[in-house]
């Protein structure tokens, strides 16, 4: 009984620099480095020193308050380097590789495994970080049992990789994963599909599922506004996500048996001379994929993932645990004069006071400036129309910002990640930082009511 | 170029903490963000941001007024040699041009007068210089008669800023509509400059009659025909007589989205409503008004594009919007109507919806919390 369901609101920001659909062959990096700052409110717990020589699955460090969650090395070799920042937080657990992979042993799940031997085996061998819960889009609490499990197959975020293309013949290994985590809900796993692609996605063969389609602009395919239109969730109740290559990692450790964190990258931004896909191990180091494609004409951002949601890394830094995408924008770190009053038909905006909105298909070159300042909310109603979803953002914002728990609470922050809004962070005129408000908030939660 | 924007950057240091003339940290910062878009990039967060601000959003509410403005200036000077019976020797240019005079003065006071407060506040509190007067100092004006003595002027426009808006925490803050606040100070502190005869035609020739539409009516004497109260060459406040020219500022406003058409439209549809209900039960000449007169008198057109829509001060909410906007027009038609001591009801109705938005928009995220209650309830 899938459903087709199209939603009116939203944006889709149309940049230059969309991955070509091919498979370019990269060498294998040397070097490796799992980020604990990739994992929102984590206190890593080392469990490796510099030297140690570990394999692909073998635990770097674990959450100190829930210490079965573990987060693995995505290659076999040595630990190089233990960086860190500011008050000796943990940074980065960098591993440099062998040549040849080998990896830690994997008791196989059985057949018949109860749901407990299932996350026993995730948690031991370093995938459990893939799932993440709602509310609050963190990784998810292993005592719970969520009412369903929720991927949704498509990212419409701008420039996002294609995962038709990206995930083709890897069907097996994603079905694994279903039937696998299908055991851990009670309501089974949904996926979410995009309705541009019925008739011939690669995900339509999946047995054991929930498939609802979708339609509209960004942020569309975010599973947070998925479930709010097909399975909404309220106060007490669960939800686990996760993204389809993450899905596919799970998969290989319960047919292969073996931590295997391969993916297929979309190289993608208006500052590559090339775009594509490459596959890339999780962690990779990016230097030798992304440094030959750079463009250096203006200063340039790397983000490892999209340009909504990403983190800015540096030329020779990592690719993010969870990201699939990495992006380069120009940083637009110049003065331009009258700026706020030139006509412009090479800027991008929501709204409709750029003479660009005579020009609906054009794709734009758009850089980091901030264009403007931040100011207090002003103008209304301005959230709401690239939010495809039944809340009120900036009443939600306004209860965060007082620290009001019980209006977050019935304003909906229990729906929302700040991916959801990264959206409104976006056109919002007064520039307020949402994400970041957001995530003020979903830790005022936790720190109050637990996860 | 290159020239001028390294010497501002070189100036910055002097204007930060510490340095030199570091008080004027927020005058520098305004006059250099209004020279330049700065060069800071996103930190945290989203990595692009649209190319909107603040100011620009205010600088297309200025343009949408322009058409407003000049007809104004224009409408002084028609009105003025009308009354002196000299319109036939004048060229269109001279009318213009003697408005033109008559006018300015009172924009200059106005932002001289506003901005200034604007950038003491800034400073004081040591943040950024918002762009929300740029649009209350050109509507100020706008809504004044045009012999309004300057000095009071410049009191209203002082009592709107400070009390209307820098008390509460500056632009996005206020409840009230600064503009209107201004208006409304003017309106109680010196009624006789704000209403009576004299006061809507320049250097009026005694024995003309230079008595609103809306003062007319509630005089039971007839009032101009709706085509040249449309056009508008009537007496009246400066900017707003031309409900013609206010139209094609709504069309801008509209199109780029600043403005709200849900509240445009619905103010105009309760002035009508009520407009109708009034001629249903008619006891007296203004009551028999027919109804769409109602929305092409006075500052009607005016209260609805330019005064209602403002963000800050209506509702928030989509739902609560349409409701905003409705009573807005019914509250205006109802006082101007039916009291006769108060001719100009927009004003007084927009700053009672004002009031009233918080609470409108109350009930409806109120609504939308009940919603999320009860699928709930339904799912458990």
């Amino acid at each position: 009984m899938s459903r087709t369901l199209k939603l009116k609101k939203g944006l889709d920001i149309k940049l230059m620099g969309k991955a070509k659909a091919e498979k370019v062959q990269v060498g294998k990096a040397e070097y490796y480095a799992v980020k604990p700052t990739d994992f929102h409110g984590l206190t890593p717990k080392l469990a490796v020193k510099v030297e140690h020589e570990v394999k692909a699955g073998t635990p770097l460090f674990f959450d100190k308050y829930n210490p079965e969650v573990k987060f693995v090395s995505p290659v076999s070799g040595k630990v190089v380097a233990i960086n860190r920042g500011d008050r000796r937080k943990l940074l980065e657990v960098v591993i440099k590789a062998d040549a040849e992979n080998a990896y830690e042993t994997v008791n196989p799940i059985s057949a018949d495994a109860g749901a407990e031997d299932i996350k026993a085996c995730l948690l031991q061998n370093g995938v459990w970080p893939f799932i993440k819960q709602r509310p609050y889009d963190v990784i998810a609490n292993a005592e719970d049992t969520p009412k369903c499990i929720y991927i949704s197959c498509f990212d419409s975020s701008p420039l996002a990789a294609d995962n038709e293309f990206a995930l083709r013949g890897e069907e097996k290994y994603f079905q694994a994963a279903i039937d696998t985590l299908s055991k851990l809900a009670t309501g089974g796993v949904y996926l979410g599909l995009n309705a541009s692609t019925k008739g011939n996605s690669i995900f339509e063969g999946m047995k054991n599922v929930n498939v609802n389609y979708f339609s509209g602009k960004h942020p569309v395919g975010n599973a947070g506004v998925q479930l709010h239109h097909v399975n909404p969730i309220s106060k007490g109740e669960k939800v686990w996500t996760l993204r389809p290559q993450d899905a596919v990692i799970i998969g290989r450790l319960v047919l292969d048996g073996k931590y295997d964190p391969r993916k297929v990258v979309a190289l993608t931004g208006s500052e590559l001379n090339e775009t594509a896909y490459c596959e890339m191990i999780s962690g990779a180091n990016i230097t030798d994929v992304i440094k030959p494609r750079l463009k250096n004409e203006v200063n340039q951002r790397i983000i490892s993932g999209n340009v909504l949601t990403g983190t800015s890394i540096a030329e020779d830094s990592y690719l993010g645990y969870y990201d699939n995408q990495i992006t380069v924008i120009p940083e637009g770190d110049e003065y331009e004069m009258f700026g706020w009053i030139m006509p412009g038909f090479n800027k991008f905006s929501a709204s409709k006071t750029f003479l660009s909105s005579l020009l609906p298909k054009k794709e734009y070159k758009l850089d980091a400036n901030f264009h403007g300042e931040p100011r207090a909310f002003v103008v209304s109603e301005q959230y709401e129309k690239v939010l495809p979803m039944d809340i009120l953002p900036v009443f939600l914002l306004k209860a965060i910002l007082v620290d009001d728990i019980d209006k977050m609470e019935q304003l909906g922050l229990y729906e929302l990640a700040p991916e959801d809004m990264a959206v409104c962070e976006f056109v919002c005129t007064s520039k307020t930082e949402v994400q970041q408000i957001m995530w003020r908030g979903i830790d005022l939660m936790i720190k109050e009511l637990g996860q | 170029m290159k020239a001028f924007r390294n010497f501002l950057s070189k100036q910055r240091p002097k204007f930060q903490k510490g340095g030199k003339f570091g008080a004027l940290q927020s005058t520098f910062n305004g006059i250099e963000t209004f020279l330049y878009v700065p060069n800071h990039t996103t930190k945290s967060g989203s990595h692009l941001r649209d190319a909107i601000d603040l100011k620009r959003t205010m600088s297309i509410v200025v343009i949408a007024l322009v058409p407003a403005l000049l007809f104004g200036m224009y409408n002084v000077g028609y009105q003025h040699f009308l009354s002196v019976n000299e319109l036939a020797s004048q060229s269109y240019l001279e009318i213009f041009w003697f408005g033109f005079l008559k006018v300015l003065p009172l924009i200059v006071v106005s932002y001289v007068v506003g901005l200034g407060i604007e950038f003491f506040v800034a400073q004081k509190r040591g943040h950024e210089i918002n762009e929300g007067f740029l649009v209350s100092g050109l509507l100020i004006p706008m809504v004044m008669p045009v012999e309004a003595p300057l000095w009071m002027v410049a009191v209203a426009t002082a009592f709107a800023v400070i009390i209307g808006k820098e008390v509460f925490g500056g632009t996005g803050m206020n409840i009230w509509n600064p503009a209107l606040l201004a208006r409304a100070f003017f309106f109680f502190a010196y009624p006789s400059k704000m209403s009576g005869d004299a006061v809507w035609i320049a250097d009026k020739a005694d024995a003309f009659s230079g008595a609103t539409p809306l003062a007319n009516a509630a005089a039971g004497v007839d009032i101009p025909s709706f085509s040249s109260m449309f056009y508008g060459f009537i007496p009246g406040s400066i900017g707003e007589t031309s409900t013609l020219a206010i139209l094609i500022g709504a069309v801008i406003l509209i199109v780029t989205g600043i403005g709200s058409w849900r509240i445009i439209l619905s103010v105009f549809t309760g002035g009508m409503v009520m407009g109708l209900i009034l001629n249903g039960f008619a006891v007296n000449p203004f009551m028999e008004i027919e109804a769409w007169n109602h929305l092409v008198m006075g500052g009607f057109a005016f209260g609805a594009v330019f005064m209602a829509t403002d963000p800050v001060t209506a509702s928030q909410t989509r739902t609560g919007k349409y409701i905003y906007g409705l009573l807005v027009g019914v509250f205006a038609v109802l006082i101007r109507v039916l009291n006769p001591a108060y001719p100009e009801g927009m004003m007084l109705a927009i700053l009672l919806m004002n009031t009233f938005a918080p609470l409108i928009d109350h009930f409806v995220v109120q609504s939308n919390i009940n919603r999320r209650l009860k699928r709930a309830k339904v799912n458990a």
